[in-house]
């Protein structure tokens, strides 16, 4: 930052700047981060509002274009996979679906997560000692044979899915809002509160969580993309996603039959899932500078 | 009723890597209707886990035992539903360090009118008229703009009217000051101190002063306590203490007030020694390593605090004897 001192005096002392302003300014001077979260609403809008701009349905099978190039005369703008399914369609379905499982399973491991953690953290002791060994236990277990134990017990179904990624998601959420809030609950101000007469759910509510914010949101962006890339490892392997719903893993794993010939098959939605990890990533990591007060 | 808190025998020790350190050991005292108390001592020398007790706040690893009578409820082993019932509104607590005891992320109104709504069940709205009319009672100017700023915007003058205006927002009838003007500047202490005792005059409420600077509460309290190694060994009306002690210990505390008139001294006065470590309890007096007047009775027996006129000693050779 060059700003002349003076004049940074000046701004402090004509208006005290709100976090959440001076924030979204730091976010906004890092391009990388700016270009990204412009990409991530690229692709999102395009995801909901592209198909509607094809003729084509994401199971419609054109029989005259099998496996055709991508090009603009045919209208398969992306081509077509060997069934001759329209990729462009296709490709953008796999993405709403993985955005979706990418979101719908964060919220549930946020909800779990920031819950768990902080009863734990809170109250601590014995119960604290109880609860980590449980996540302990969890963490330990394989995670692809819980999914598995999951899915096998339950059907495959996409709200299985969602809980058995999000079952797994939540144990490192918890353990992040677990330590945080030990060292708030040291803080003075929870104890005025518990001088005050508030009780433990009012104090974790209202003095706690609040404070928890920038560390949770941080976490959350970065969770999205693991949560993706863990949904398309899944469905990649047969485990998630099934036929004919598509998710990007689904379409990697049918594109990796077809390398050599028809490479865009894999190479297409293998773009869109490497650019929305990439924006993701990019976009947490610019979340977690703008939100960090204590390097400025 | 005449007494606002009526502690006896009570006892406070924390068990720390299976050790048993004893904060405070069989202190009684109370504090009348209206009163005001100060608790003199040094650091580690148990006052301010005292009240700690009595309000609920100790640590996990502490236990208390004894009584705590606040208006004829037991506090030490009332449920938590009890305490909280009293706790902020019957009995507040000023804390030392107004910088870090008000909560960062809310509005400096929207704290003190939640106290006023969990206990007086009164609207958010009224709730934040009366808030806005304690902090005006605590002089700080501008208090609707200050009700709706954030603590960090305020001084930490500001903040400690703030945490005073807090804890009478419920008319208590007893408020704990621990240390409130401790991290203050010394101008600013005396506008706090100042503002404490026109609050009492407004009030009525009784006040637990805790302190270390016995020259602040001097012309404050109705009565001191000063506390030693986690016991009470002096116990007298303001003017007897300061004027004649009885305990050697507190003649010294005495002794070590800066003066301003007079010749200035070439070297502070200050008292020799540490006070003994918690965890070890010497048969004796805890004072007699640094007493002057030590005798080889001190190291052996411990005195008893012994109640002569209107006060109360813990000394086997006091000073007007």
């Amino acid at each position: 930052m060059s700003v002349p001192p003076q004049a940074a005096l000046r701004q402090v002392a004509l208006r005290p700047v709100a976090l959440r302003q001076e924030a979204m300014r730091r976010f906004r001077s890092n391009p990388a981060a700016v270009v990204s979260i412009i990409l991530i609403a690229g692709i999102v809008v395009l995801s909901i509002a592209g198909p509607w701009f094809t003729p084509y349905g994401d199971d419609t099978l054109d029989w005259l274009h099998v496996a055709t190039r991508p090009g603009l005369p045919q209208a398969h703008w992306f081509g077509t996979d060997r069934l001759g399914r329209d990729l462009f369609v296709r490709t953008l379905e796999g993405t709403r679906v993985s955005l979706a499982v990418g979101l719908v399973a964060s919220a549930v491991s946020l909800l779990v997560g920031i819950s768990y953690g902080a009863v734990a953290g809170y109250l601590g002791g014995r119960i604290d000692h109880l609860m980590m060994r449980i996540i302990e236990i969890i963490s330990g277990l394989p995670l692809i044979f819980f999914v598995i134990f999951i899915t096998v017990t339950f059907g495959r179904n996409i709200y299985i899915l969602f809980l058995s990624i999000g079952a797994v998601a939540w144990l490192t959420m918890a353990r992040i809002v677990r330590g945080q809030t030990m060292s708030i609950r040291r803080q003075e101000y929870i104890e005025a509160a518990v001088a005050c007469g508030a009780t433990p759910a009012r104090i974790i509510l209202r003095h706690v969580l609040p404070n928890l914010v920038g560390v949770v949101v941080v976490y959350a962006t970065l969770s999205v993309p693991q949560v993706i890339l863990f949904e398309s490892f899944l469905s990649f392997l047969g485990l998630g996603i099934q036929e004919p719903n598509v998710s990007l893993g689904t379409l990697v794993a049918d594109g990796a039959g077809e390398l050599e010939a028809a490479p865009w098959i894999l190479l297409i939605p293998g773009a869109f899932l490497a650019l929305l990890m990439l924006c993701l990533n990019i976009c947490g990591d610019g979340l977690r500078d703008a939100l960090d007060v204590k390097e400025n | 009723m005449s007494t606002a808190l009526e502690v006896a025998d009570l006892c406070v020790s924390f068990t720390q890597r299976r050790a048993r350190i004893d904060a405070v050991r069989e202190v009684s005292l109370s504090i009348a209707q209206g009163e005001c108390v100060a608790i003199v001592g040094e650091s580690g020398s148990g006052k301010t886990q005292l009240f700690m007790a009595a309000m609920g706040l100790l640590p996990r690893n502490a236990s208390a035992e004894g009584s705590v009578l606040f208006q004829g409820v037991e506090l030490l082993r009332a449920n938590r539903a009890a305490l909280n019932r009293v706790r902020g509104s019957k009995l507040a607590m000023i804390f030392q360090d107004p910088m870090s005891a008000l909560t960062p992320h809310l509005k400096v109104g929207t704290q003190l009118a939640e106290v006023l709504v969990r206990h007086a069940g009164i609207s958010w709205r009224d709730a934040w008229h009366a808030a806005t009319r304690m902090l005006e009672r605590v002089h700080i100017g501008e208090e609707r703009r200050r009700m709706q700023q954030y603590p960090h915007e305020l001084s930490g003058g500001l903040r400690q009217r703030v945490m005073i205006a807090m804890s009478l927002l419920c008319a208590p009838s007893l408020v704990i000051a621990d240390e409130p003007t401790a991290s203050l500047d010394v101008t600013v202490q005396a506008q706090i101190m100042e503002l404490l005792r026109s609050m009492r005059s407004e009030f009525g409420m009784a006040l637990a002063l805790i302190s270390h600077d016995l020259g602040l509460v001097g012309g404050f309290a109705d009565h001191i306590l000063v506390m030693y190694a986690g016991r009470i060994i002096e116990s007298r009306p303001a003017g007897h203490l300061l004027n004649e002690p009885r305990h050697p210990y507190t003649a010294e505390l005495i002794r070590c007030i800066p003066r301003v008139s007079g010749t200035l001294p070439s070297r502070m006065a200050t008292l020799p020694g540490q006070p003994p470590r918690p965890q070890e309890s010497p048969p004796g007096c805890a004072f007699a390593p640094r007493c002057p007047r030590a005798a080889p009775r001190c190291r052996t027996e411990r005195p008893v605090l012994l109640t002569r006129g209107a006060g109360a000693a813990a000394c086997h050779f006091p000073l007007d004897s």
